[in-house]
């Protein structure tokens, strides 16, 4: 039997040690196409203020690890996939063969669409390697634009604003981070960065990157009429699924590989996982691309078992969230934080002290939220959602004061009494 | 045997002994906002609710974890932060769905109960035994998780944690 | 260390807030807390002021044992000169807000001057700020919490406040933190309001870490909750029935005031009592106690969390009061019911709530009560002076209405919050409030517990079981057994029972230790965790120079040896019933004989050699 998982981030990696772990005669193989070992993007913004080194970003600290499980490593790019052959093609050449294959390829930045964004000075920050060059352009005295206020945008402006450079922040949405915080709190976080002196233009368009004029090589034009001179430009536009290599394989994408609940895709055989598959969601039932990390180890762990012992194992559906620190402003948002329809909300606002928390149910159940400034016991905001639990009266309370997510959870879930030892 | 924590809230006065010594075993510091352990107040009903990390066997947020920080102490099951590893990217506060993985501004990492390298202090502290240490095969410690995890997906297939060295402490004691 | 050796002083008139290192000189005199604030309060104002006005000031104060392990390191103290009794005033809280003061890196607020318009003052650590009050102001103390908990959206957030009795200038409003906690004596709130002051809302994170010996302190601390578990009050009676487990001892012992102390027992102690709180209700079957609960800290846990049935009259109708809340202790308990004829528990308990909600000593309140059904029975009073509510002994309604009037400054209410001493003379008859300096009695007749009744007389702070419990030896045997009815050896019990206290006072320790504890319990914690040397009899020092602190401030103030004395009613109308029948307070034996283990002159002041002693020249 052999296995071959083609990405070596996180979901890729959850996979072979799953494989390994219930199929220990088999032959595996991690193909990645990055020269470092196997590393997380989610510590890359640390790597960048310096708090870790290198290996501080890697997936598995034991040099060793995928040769004492025996996975072969493969660094190559995986040009094609024949699946009538069941085969994939390597960019050296070669052809492999397999009786299972996941897809775990990720994600890679979209390069927006604007004029001279492929001038010298203008990077993305999404790999190690970006993330090398923008160490070393990011000084301070220097003017960067960052074009893109997402998840990746927000995440990394600690590392822009900390290295003493003058940083603007230009995005095309009415407010920060729009896939994580609705108005109030997208705005309150925009507020939270100007105070820290990074410029925020919000519902701003870059029509053009041109050369500079002055000190400053670059000039970001903005179609408000503006334009920024900048020493380095960063794109942070979003990612799509890196899926092209599946072109005409019969394997079917849509915003990304199309999986069902075993986490297979449409060919027999052929499987795929984490942010290049477009899986179950908790929430609606339906299949999106979450590309966020627990979901990628989710759907490892889950298509791994049903490659190795059949279809035992069905998803149901991963929950859609995040967190995210924005020069120490931390911000989540879980599953429907937008709302349902039918459905009723509670809210909370301090503004001065940056504090938010929004929740969103349906009848007596938690099914989304989004906070802003609390760090303290967020998770069980999935924990009730995830768990479906009935609130019963303890949803009026939490309309009264949303912040008591925990004594809601612990009221809900604990056998009571009181005071055995007195009474 | 393993041992694990026993919460019995029935018995807990909120006098916070345990989240005092929490904090000074872990901080150095008597300061319940930096204990791992918590006590929940329910004034209308009149009662008080310790909470804490159960070391449950699906250890959401060491799978979540992306740079293999949290890991399991073989002597006492517990899952631990490795806090020279942790880069303090928050995924596993919003993994675990029990809360009980809190993120601290000041270190920049995150903290949740060790069970203090198996001599937890909460317990210790406890003047009421609404925090107990006991084996892990205990009726009661059953019922409770049985209780905390209705609801969640089904336990772990997971990879069986990789057994790690046992750290050493450097403790007060 | 310990102290977090700051202060913060607030100034209401200007809108300041500033912060200054703590006095560490004085810190080693007066160690914290009732001491410390004390001192500052002596050197600060002219003890002649006004104390509703604007040059009086007010210390919300720690200990340095505040916010530690140590078994009940929780307290705090509102320190300020007293619109009751015109003397200095302490009154001590426990809950969880001296601990989030401590934690936020304070030892101690000065409160000066007077705020134009209501504020309240808001610390998040090292951040303090005076805030508008408008929307407060006017509210009770429950309300003022649910709203600035709205308002700061942390449900951690401990708040310390006035309510409504206190803004209509009730003379014994007190300062009510984390709900039902209080500091409850001496009209402290009376001056918090007088201030324009309606709040304390802190947080505090940094924590308490300069511990001097961390692992001897821990020991220490460790070896003091074992004394208190193994120990048959705080070990049992405490957290099973409370301060209440004294209702049925007290009233044995012929000493329980009853009906403004015309009497000596009460026929209806059983249904007041700690036990009755445990007994099903035969309305709902559901007893009075839902549970017991700790202040921050504290491994004994007295506190009394309660319900009143959903159907008892006051409640009807008023879900607000359908939850739990705090309960009655015995303090509460006796004043409430005892003292006013009362035994109907859940009224009580009701009052009690209503205490707490708006913010007013439930003792002076009971007895003040009982002074005006005595005026009302002697037809001093009528209802065109009561609202129309027959004010009778014994009426759970006159005393439930009573209390929403005091809370609100309402009608009668205004007159119940003058206090009994204002309200007798008011009324024509001042030798029927059962006071002293102006404060009203609490739960134990001094004419079946004869030390009390020195101990009552000579109380800085006016009539007061808290400055020297000699009921612990006399009744209860702690440290060891005292005739009740004997004067003899009382002076010297008093003083040490007084200067003992004013040390645990001044720890940041709650004064129920001492059941358990002595000072040779308390000193090796705080040893452990204060800089410098702290043994017994260091601690034993710097309680007696409190004692005489705090005297030489009541001197100053206008205050004479006449005022060390109780009412007509004690020292010459005997109890009526029980082991002391007949007997009156025999006060005139003990005073003079007190003065002299004192080292004060018969005039009742401290001479210049014990002045010089104590470093208080």
């Amino acid at each position: 039997m052999q296995h071959i998982v083609i990405g070596a981030g996180p979901a890729g990696v959850v996979a072979v040690e799953q494989l390994r772990k219930l199929n220990p005669e088999s032959a595996i193989t991690l193909v990645g196409d990055e020269p470092e070992p196997p590393y997380s993007r989610m510590a890359i913004p640390y790597y960048l203020i310096k708090q870790i080194d290198e290996q501080g970003t890697h997936l598995r600290k034991d040099a060793d690890h995928f040769d004492k499980l025996g996975i072969q490593i493969q660094q190559q790019q995986v040009t094609a996939v024949d699946a009538g052959a069941k085969s994939v093609t390597l960019s050296n050449g070669t052809t492999m063969p397999y009786d299972n294959l996941l897809i775990a390829t990720g994600a890679r930045p979209v390069t927006p669409m604007i004029p001279g964004v492929e001038s010298e000075g203008v990077y993305p920050c999404w790999t190690l390697s970006d993330a090398r060059n923008i160490v070393r352009l990011a000084q301070s005295g220097k003017a960067i634009v960052l074009i893109g206020a997402g998840f990746i945008g927000c995440i990394i402006l600690e590392a822009l604003a900390t290295s003493g450079a003058d940083v603007t922040v230009v995005e095309v949405e009415d407010r920060m981070v729009s896939r994580m915080l609705n108005d109030t709190a997208g705005n309150m976080l925009k507020q939270w960065c100007q105070e820290r002196n990074v410029n925020v233009l919000t519902a701003t368009k870059v029509e053009a990157i041109e050369r500079g004029s002055g000190d400053r090589p670059l000039r970001v034009v903005c179609d408000n009429g503006n334009a920024i001179d900048a020493d380095l430009v960063i794109t942070a536009t979003g990612v799509r699924s890196n899926s092209d290599f599946l072109n005409g394989s019969g394997v079917n994408v849509d915003q990304g590989v199309l999986v069902n609940e075993y986490l297979q895709s449409s060919v027999e055989h052929v499987y795929a996982a984490g942010d290049v598959a477009q899986g179950k969601d908790f929430s609606t039932g339906g299949f999106n691309v979450q590309a966020i990390q627990p979901t990628a180890v989710e759907h490892g762990r889950i298509a791994a078992h049903n490659m190795a012992k059949g279809h035992q194992h069905r998803h149901r559906g991963s929950v859609n969230m995040n967190v995210l620190d924005t020069l120490g402003l931390i911000t989540s948002s879980f599953a429907l934080w937008m709302g349902a329809d039918g459905g009723d909300s509670a809210e909370v606002c301090e503004r001065e002290r940056y504090r938010y928390v929004n929740l969103q149910f349906k009848d007596d159940v938690l099914i989304g939220a989004s906070t802003l400034g609390l760090t303290e016991h967020v998770g069980v905001l999935r924990g009730l959602i995830e768990s479906k639990l009935r609130l019963n009266g303890w949803k009026k309370k939490l309309q009264q004061d949303p912040t008591r997510i925990m004594e809601a959870y612990l009221a809900c879930t604990q056998a009571v009494g009181h005071n055995a030892h007195v009474l | 045997m393993l041992q694990a924590l026993k919460l019995e809230p029935e018995k807990c006065t909120g006098c916070l002994q345990c989240e005092m010594a929490c904090s000074y075993e872990n901080e150095g510091v008597f300061n319940p906002a930096k204990s791992r352990i918590k006590v929940f107040a329910f004034h209308d009903e009149g009662r008080f609710a310790p909470y804490t990390c159960t070391q449950c066997d699906q250890a959401w947020c060491m799978h979540a974890c992306p740079v293999e920080a949290i890991v399991v102490n073989a002597a006492t099951g517990a899952k631990e932060v490795l806090e020279s590893v942790c880069v303090g990217c928050k995924v596993c506060t919003i993994a675990c769905p029990f809360g009980t993985v809190n993120y601290s501004h000041d270190s920049g990492k995150v903290i949740k109960c060790d069970l203090c390298g198996g001599d937890p202090w909460c317990a210790k502290a406890c003047p009421t035994g609404a925090i107990t240490y006991v084996a892990s095969d205990d009726t009661g410690l059953e019922r409770m998780r049985a209780w905390a995890q209705q609801g969640l997906p089904s336990a772990a297939s997971f990879a069986a944690p990789t057994e790690k060295a046992v750290q050493t402490y450097n403790r007060a004691s | 260390m310990a102290w977090a050796n700051k202060v913060l002083r607030v100034n209401l008139s200007d809108g300041t807030v500033t912060d200054e290192p703590l006095n560490m000189d004085w810190a080693r005199q007066y160690l914290g807390q009732r001491g410390l604030a004390s001192k500052y309060l002596v050197e600060e104002i002219d003890p002649k002021c006004d104390p509703l006005g604007p040059e009086n000031k007010l210390i919300m104060t720690t200990g340095p044992l505040t916010g530690t392990m140590a078994s009940t390191g929780g307290r705090y103290s509102v320190v300020c000169k007293s619109p009751l009794t015109g003397a200095i005033a302490c009154s001590n809280s426990g809950g969880y807000i001296g601990a989030e003061l401590k934690n936020a890196g304070w030892d101690m607020v000065i409160f000066e001057g007077k705020s134009p318009r209501p504020v309240y003052l808001y610390i998040e650590n090292d951040h303090a700020e005076l805030l508008d009050a408008a929307a407060i102001w006017g509210k009770s103390a429950w309300e003022t919490d649910k709203i600035l908990h709205r308002t700061h959206q942390d449900p951690q957030l401990r708040i310390a406040c006035v309510g409504r009795s206190a803004e209509a200038g009730c003379f014994y409003a007190g300062v009510i933190n984390d709900l039902h906690r209080a500091a409850g004596r001496s009209g402290v709130g009376t001056v918090m309001a007088a201030k324009n002051l309606k709040a304390l809302a802190c947080r505090g994170t940094r924590g308490v870490g300069n511990i001097k010996d961390p692992l001897r302190f821990l020991q220490a601390t460790e070896e003091g909750k074992r004394v208190l578990r193994e120990n048959a009050v705080t070990g049992q009676g405490l957290p099973q029935y409370g301060t209440q487990v004294l209702m049925n001892v007290i009233n044995e012992a012929g000493a329980m005031p009853t009906r403004n102390m015309r009497e000596t027992q009460f026929e209806g102690a059983h249904s007041i009592s700690g036990e009755a709180m445990h007994e099903p209700r035969k309305s709902d079957g559901r007893p009075n106690l839902t549970a017991n609960a700790a202040c921050f800290a504290c491994t004994i846990a007295c506190g009394r969390i309660s319900t009143v049935d959903k159907e008892h009259y006051t409640i009807q109708n008023k879900p607000q009061y359908w939850g739990n809340s705090g309960g009655l202790e015995y303090e509460a308990a006796w004043a409430l019911g005892s003292d006013t004829g009362v035994d109907d528990l859940d009224a009580l308990t009701y009052a009690n709530f209503v205490c707490n909600e708006d913010g007013f000593d439930p003792i002076s309140f009971g007895a003040t009560v009982a002074a005006a059904m005595e005026l009302y029975d002697l037809g001093l009073i009528t209802q065109a002076q009561t609202d129309g509510i027959e004010f009778k002994f014994g009426s759970a309604e006159a005393l439930t209405q009573a209390a929403e009037l005091v809370a609100k400054g309402e009608g009668f209410g205004k007159d119940l919050g003058l206090g009994s001493k204002r309200l007798c003379e008011k009324y024509g008859r001042p030798e029927l409030s059962m006071t002293v300096k102006g404060q009203e009695f609490p739960a134990y007749d001094p004419r079946g517990i004869q030390g009390m009744g020195l101990a009552y007389a000579t109380a800085n702070r006016g009539a007061c079981h808290l400055r020297g419990y000699t009921v612990a030896s006399e009744i209860l045997g702690i440290p060891e057994k005292t005739d009740p009815l004997s004067t003899e050896g009382k002076p010297e019990l008093v003083k040490a029972f007084q200067d003992a206290t004013a040390a645990f006072d001044s720890s940041g320790l709650c004064l129920f230790t001492s059941f358990a504890w002595t000072l040779d319990d308390v000193a090796p914690q705080l040893d452990a965790a204060c800089e410098g040397e702290w043994s017994a009899e260091k601690l034993l020092e710097v309680g007696e120079r409190v004692w005489n602190l705090e005297r030489q401030f009541n001197l100053t103030a206008g205050l004479t040896s006449k005022d060390d004395t109780l009412p007509k009613r004690l020292l010459e109308e005997g109890a009526n019933v029980g082991p002391a029948q007949g007997k009156v307070n025999e006060l005139g034996k003990m005073l003079p004989h007190y003065y002299e283990v004192r080292g004060w002159d018969s005039d009742g002041v401290p001479t210049s050699e014990t002045r010089q002693r104590l470093g208080l020249a």
